[in-house]
């Protein structure tokens, strides 16, 4: 099913780059989703089977690929709306979908890939359709994010080919060429320890320019900020997913060896500093997207350091990373309505929010309690069960600095949104304002809903989904 | 044979680090370029006939012709009469490089490996990080694309190690090479251009929090 529909994605984003009438593409958007909708079913009745070689729908992938499936909707829904206040040429727009629908696809064949070079591959590929998103806008700024964002992961994906050359200088020793999940996994006992953590070392910094992680995490912030908002949610969400995919992978692998405590080290200090430089940058972070990127390190922070933290941490890490992905695209879509009203993304020039969008407003205040992990979010239990994972690992320090820096993290965002909610904004004139459509709040509360509801009375085939994830993993 | 040839790589990177001049840059690219075409061929005679012959394409159609050519063509379209400006002095830049081949070869003596050559092990790592070194060290956009060109060149000599048993890791190298080449040069040196008046780094610094 895989090879059709990379087929089939490709010839749709083909058209839409070609085609100049707005229904002909709002239709190939819709047999997109179509696309997109069928072989994630198709996928889920095919959990174990390899395809084509390559491609393999595991517990991950499937879990990764529903989230994917159903942001895509909203995704198209508020890119349309975001194009039809804009004015853009048919050219630009055509871009933008096309670049869409190829993210969305690389994104899809990058999960379900059993292969390392593939998944390199189609994390290539997101950099290119990522860049060509973030560069929407045009001007100077759009132009300085896309070349940081370009540059950093062109860098960033050499080292994880670095990586992995020497990942098979290792496998090469014992006279095994096949470089797939599985193969790695049940070699790894018996590879050079040397290698192996050069290999750890090189994929694991390289694939933080996706999840926005010290050391390559500045570039995804830029990109976050500068891209539309809806490009902004989707870079936030599956794009960092497909990140912590290629990390998760060589932590499988690496976990059946020796050297998984010198592995679990480097993703601690990482995920500290990450956490660390979040909290600073958020404390005195003026603009609003920037600070929602800067969030999204602070919880890719407490992922890997769940994930390195061992017990309960990789589950608790893979439902973070799930609920992540639905709270901070809400976050961002409400965040393209705010740049509407008030036309501006300073915390001075926004304000009063609850006068001009009360159903927007109500969506603001919700996602605060959900994305700091308030319950009932369902953020409390993935992040309470991570501190529970450090406390049982033995290290407290870490983690009461953790909740140090958290506690300031809440404060921060607690202070600019309320601010943003209740108070007079600074410099705003009260003409020409858009009223924004109550309807378009809507599918942001679904996804806050889906939040509370995963992470308070999760359904047991998301737990079965969600320790399958887990299966490779050695304790 | 191949260690000539390397070790000619290796002194290329310590002509580089002091170069201030675009054109010999662009030269000593070039020039890798030979280098790597004829490790490749000594390499890889033994590979099938249409492998081997894309490989040598690659290097000395678009590594030694192509890319030079289109930095030249770049430079004398964007007007970059000034040279690249290091922050660091050269006497500096040639120690910290001479440093980063000295830590190569040490490290090069963990391996415990008879399958592996390790010069190409040393080489290879010696070049990813005098092209870091670039990138950290020089003001112009246009530097930093080389910068990155010569860890492209290292990444090759790695690949080079394992070629001959698993061709598709070099094709898939070969690969990341073009596609990224032509996406930073093909698309991006010309718009910056265009959007910003000259390719001074300092133009970029206008994303703050």
């Amino acid at each position: 099913m895989i090879l059709p529909y990379l087929i089939l994605a490709g010839l749709i984003s083909a058209s839409l780059f070609f085609n100049r009438n707005k229904m002909v593409t709002y239709v190939l958007l819709c047999a997109f989703v179509v696309l997109q909708f069928t072989i994630t079913t198709v996928e889920c009745s095919h959990m174990g089977i390899s395809e084509s070689g390559y491609f393999v729908a595991d517990s991950l992938s499937i879990l990764l690929l529903l989230i994917l499936s159903v942001l895509c909707v909203p995704a198209f829904i508020h890119s349309i709306i975001f194009l039809e206040g804009r004015n853009n040429s048919a050219e630009e727009s055509n871009i933008y979908f096309a670049a869409m629908v190829v993210l969305m696809t690389s994104l899809t064949a990058a999960y379900l890939s059993s292969h390392i070079v593939i998944t390199w591959i189609f994390v290539e590929l997101t950099t290119l359709s990522v860049s060509a998103l973030v560069f929407h806008k045009r001007h100077a700024k759009a132009l300085e994010a896309t070349w940081k964002y370009i540059f950093v992961c062109s860098i960033s994906v050499t080292l994880v080919f670095i990586g992995i050359l020497f990942l098979s200088m290792a496998m090469h020793a014992k006279g095994v060429t096949d470089l797939s999940y599985d193969t790695l996994i049940t070699q790894a006992p018996f590879l050079d320890v040397f290698w192996l953590k050069l290999a750890f070392i090189f994929i694991f910094t390289g694939f933080t320019s996706k999840l926005g992680l010290v050391p390559m995490y500045a570039a995804g912030i830029d990109a976050k900020d500068n891209a539309p908002s809806p490009a902004g949610a989707l870079i936030s969400s599956v794009l960092v997913n497909v990140g912590f995919v290629g990390i998760f992978h060589i932590y499988e692998i690496v976990s059946h060896t020796a050297v998984v405590y010198w592995a679990n080290k480097i993703m601690l200090i990482s995920g500290i500093l990450s956490l660390f430089f979040a909290t600073v940058y958020m404390l005195h972070v003026k603009n609003i997207k920037r600070m929602l990127a800067y969030s999204g390190v602070e919880h890719m922070s407490l992922v890997v350091i769940g994930l390195a933290s061992g017990g309960i941490g990789p589950y608790a890490a893979v439902l973070h990373i799930v609920l992540h992905s639905f709270v901070k695209p809400a976050l961002f879509f409400q965040i393209g309505q705010v740049h509407r009203v008030y036309q501006s993304k300073s915390i001075y020039d926004i304000g009063n929010y609850f006068k001009y969008n009360v159903s927007g407003a109500m969506v603001l205040l919700f996602a605060f309690f959900t994305v700091t992990g308030m319950p009932p979010s369902g953020m409390f239990t993935s992040e309470f069960l991570i501190f529970r994972a450090l406390f049982e690992d033995g290290n407290y320090g870490t983690l009461i600095l953790v909740l140090f820096l958290l506690t300031l993290i809440i404060w921060a965002l607690g202070k600019n949104i309320f601010k943003m909610l209740f108070l007079k904004p600074v410099h705003f004139k009260e003409i020409n304002i858009v009223r924004i459509n109550p309807l378009e709040s809507v599918s942001q509360f679904i996804l806050l809903a889906l939040v509370i509801y995963l992470g308070i009375a999760p359904p047991q085939v998301f737990v079965d989904l969600l320790q399958g994830a887990l299966i490779n993993i050695a304790h | 044979m191949t260690a000539i040839l390397l070790i000619l790589f290796l002194i290329s990177l310590l002509y580089i680090a002091i170069t201030n001049r675009l054109n010999s840059f662009i030269n000593i690219l070039a020039f890798q370029g030979i280098i790597l075409f004829g490790v490749a061929f000594i390499e890889l005679i033994k590979l099938d006939f249409t492998n081997l012959l894309f490989i040598l394409l690659e290097t000395i159609i678009f590594k030694t012709i192509i890319l030079p050519a289109f930095l030249t063509y770049v430079v004398k379209k964007n007007n970059i009469t000034r040279e690249t400006e290091p922050f660091v002095p050269n006497f500096l830049s040639i120690v910290i490089v001479t440093v980063i081949i000295l830590i190569s070869f040490t490290l090069s003596q963990a391996i415990h490996d008879d399958h592996i050559n390790k010069l190409f092990f040393i080489v290879a790592v010696s070049a990813l990080f005098t092209g870091l070194y670039i990138i950290i060290t020089r003001k112009n956009i246009i530097t930093h694309v080389m910068g990155y060109l010569v860890i492209e060149n290292g990444v090759f000599i790695l690949s080079l190690a394992v070629g001959s048993e698993m061709p598709m890791l070099l094709n898939t190298g070969i690969l990341l090479d073009i596609f990224v080449s032509v996406v930073l040069l093909g698309v991006f040196a010309n718009k910056i251009g265009e959007i910003l008046q000259g390719h001074d780094i300092d133009q970029l610094r206008k994303l703050k929090d």
